[in-house]
């Protein structure tokens, strides 16, 4: 390549680049760290509004609390049994899916249909209400499987998953077929074994959603028992001023609340996240690639 | 291949089964269950059972004055949203293309697309705090000028911009990524010609980056406009309150007060039929278009 020599000029507009750019990375980050400082600050200091991006009065009281508290210890175990449900039933719903419909229409003369009901049913999905009466109905209010079952079959990621099992060199299970392998033994033998870039992908998918999840558990729950994590985070600092009708009822409610606890429950639940977030990095961007493959 | 044998077809429908049986329980069965907008619902007799009513609950649903504000509001968050969002993703994309650094550039990514992971109940739970009384926002406008505390959600104009700035700064890293991927893809000897014929770096930016990368731009708009009447459910009903519903309120925040707490089931299944109606046609059209101008196809 064609070196040109740099002018003053290139210099300064380099200069102000990077400096835009790390201004935008700071800005990220400071919210994050500000919660982070308010977690670990005094509780006085925290309310007296003191505290920006480094803890005033390190003490980790807060997280102590925390740990002797029933109801989020309750709330982060339903989080888990969710998340690790679903990504079994999820997974083996989308792996047994995507199969049969990664074959042509000549080996598998019904795959129009069925793709059919998968795409259609992607873009015309059911409405909030008879949602919630085909779960009451179910009788699954209040139980895991509301949490799990609704959302189990991810159509987005049947997509993805077919058009990585087409990308699979057809030799492959040509031979195999002539060997007399079941198309269950060449899926699982040769298929599964040469897609795990995309089954990681996909598992990173249903376990961030899952474990983002609060709505489901906000409509589907019984008791407060029920509740997954985000959904106690919501009942607990998002939904406490619906009933506010002034401004002085904000200010009140504000003036009770104990400021670093819910912080420091704002951080216990991004936790999961933050640790897996260097996977997710390295396969969310893959994946996005991936799925504008055309079919 | 061979024609197909009928032994490996049965296994095919026997792999694809769970799947079309949950499709068939929680999305087909309760897309029909929609007919409840038809009707006067009856806990006791159920959706399948409760009495027909026409259109009423349509009339009604165009005759009060809710639905032009949701109308309204939906489709003013949402466009004002794609325009930030995609404008702010785009110019990072470009900043962060004109870096040489790389691990420079990987550090800046692995900071911004952060957010984009964490949930509204979280980054809500964050905001409030940051924008509250005692939070670090007000901290400084006190301290540095002495001014009173600004109070930033219950004011419906600070409201707004709160709404757009949050979404923005959740966002912005993660829509470049599909920018960033198509600046990777311009020839680099276009650059090469340019720089041995003079071309500064503006020069470069307006004639080859912007032109090869505008079908990307174009692209992502048309896409956008499927969510038109989304308006970002998540981050409006972990965010508002009854002070700021006349210019925060859309329609996924309606249906869920009207259904779940005002237990009106079937107007709020209405709202949702139509929602859902003519979303499906913005979905449609824009499918189309990106077919037709994109070179783009999902299915």
């Amino acid at each position: 390549m064609l070196t040109i020599k740099k002018t003053k000029q290139d210099y300064i507009t380099d200069t102000v680049i990077y400096l835009i750019l790390i201004v935008l990375a700071v800005t990220t980050l400071i919210p994050l760290f500000n919660i982070l400082a308010v977690s670990l600050s005094d509780s006085a200091k925290a309310t007296a509004g003191l505290v920006t991006v480094y803890p005033l009065g390190f003490n980790m009281t807060t997280y102590m609390t925390i740990f002797k508290d029933h109801a989020i210890l309750t709330a982060i175990g339903v989080s888990f049994k969710r998340v690790v449900l679903s990504l079994i039933v999820d997974m083996v719903l989308c792996v047994l899916a995507a199969y049969p419909l990664s074959r042509s229409s000549k080996a598998f003369p019904f795959r129009g249909v069925y793709m059919w009901i998968v795409v259609g049913t992607m873009l015309f999905g059911p409405s909030m209400i008879p949602m919630f009466f085909t779960v009451k109905d179910l009788h699954m209010l209040g139980t895991i499987w509301a949490l799990v079952l609704p959302g189990a079959v991810g159509q987005f990621y049947i997509i993805l998953m077919i058009n990585y099992f087409r990308s699979i060199p057809q030799e492959l299970e040509e031979s195999a077929s002539i060997d007399g392998a079941s198309p269950w033994r060449r899926l699982l033998q040769i298929y599964l074994p040469l897609s795990m870039p995309i089954v990681a992908t996909i598992a990173l998918f249903v376990v961030v959603n899952n474990w983002n999840a609060y709505y489901d558990g906000l409509i589907y729950s019984i008791n407060t028992d029920d509740y997954p994590l985000q959904t106690y985070i919501q009942q607990l600092v998002v939904n406490l001023d619906m009933s506010i009708r002034d401004v002085d009822q904000v200010k009140n409610m504000l003036a009770v609340s104990n400021r670093s606890l819910t912080a420091a429950k704002l951080v216990i639940t991004m936790v999961p996240i933050l640790l897996i977030y260097p996977f997710m990095q390295k396969y969310f961007i893959s994946g996005i690639m991936i799925g504008s493959v055309k079919e | 291949m061979a024609r197909p044998r009928n032994k490996e077809v049965i296994h095919y429908h026997i792999m694809l089964f769970p799947a079309i049986v949950m499709l068939a329980i929680f999305c087909i069965y309760p897309t029909l269950g929609s007919v409840m907008a038809f009707k006067s619902f009856d806990p006791i007799k159920g959706i399948w059972g409760s009495p027909w009513v026409g259109l009423d609950n349509f009339r009604s649903l165009f005759e009060i004055p809710d639905f032009k504000r949701i109308t309204v509001n939906t489709i003013t968050i949402s466009v004002v949203k794609i325009v930030l969002n995609v404008s702010c993703a785009l110019a990072f994309a470009l900043l962060l293309n004109e870096t040489r650094v790389r691990w420079f550039k990987r550090s800046v990514q692995t900071v911004v697309y952060l957010p984009f992971f964490l949930s509204w109940v979280i980054m809500a739970g964050i905001f409030k705090d940051f924008f509250s009384v005692e939070g670090l926002i007000n901290g400084m406008i006190t301290r540095l000028s002495g001014h009173e505390p600004i109070l930033f959600f219950t004011s419906k104009a600070w409201f707004m911009a709160i709404i757009y700035l949050t979404d923005v700064w959740k966002g912005f890293g993660f829509n470049a990524i599909v920018f960033l991927a198509a600046l990777t893809s311009i020839n680099p000897s276009l650059y090469e010609a340019a720089e041995v014929d003079g071309a500064s770096r503006w020069k470069k930016l307006t004639h080859i980056t912007l032109p090869s990368i505008r079908p990307t731009i174009v692209l992502i708009l048309i896409l956008s406009l499927q969510g038109i009447l989304s308006g970002g459910f998540d981050q409006i009903f972990n965010l508002y309150n009854p002070l700021v519903y006349s210019v925060s309120d859309i329609y996924d925040t309606y249906i869920y007060r009207m259904g779940f707490q005002n237990n009106q089931y079937e107007f709020a299944t209405a709202v949702g039929l139509f929602r859902s109606a003519v979303a499906f046609l913005f979905i449609f059209c824009s499918q189309w278009l990106a077919e037709k101008y994109g070179d783009y196809k999902v299915f």
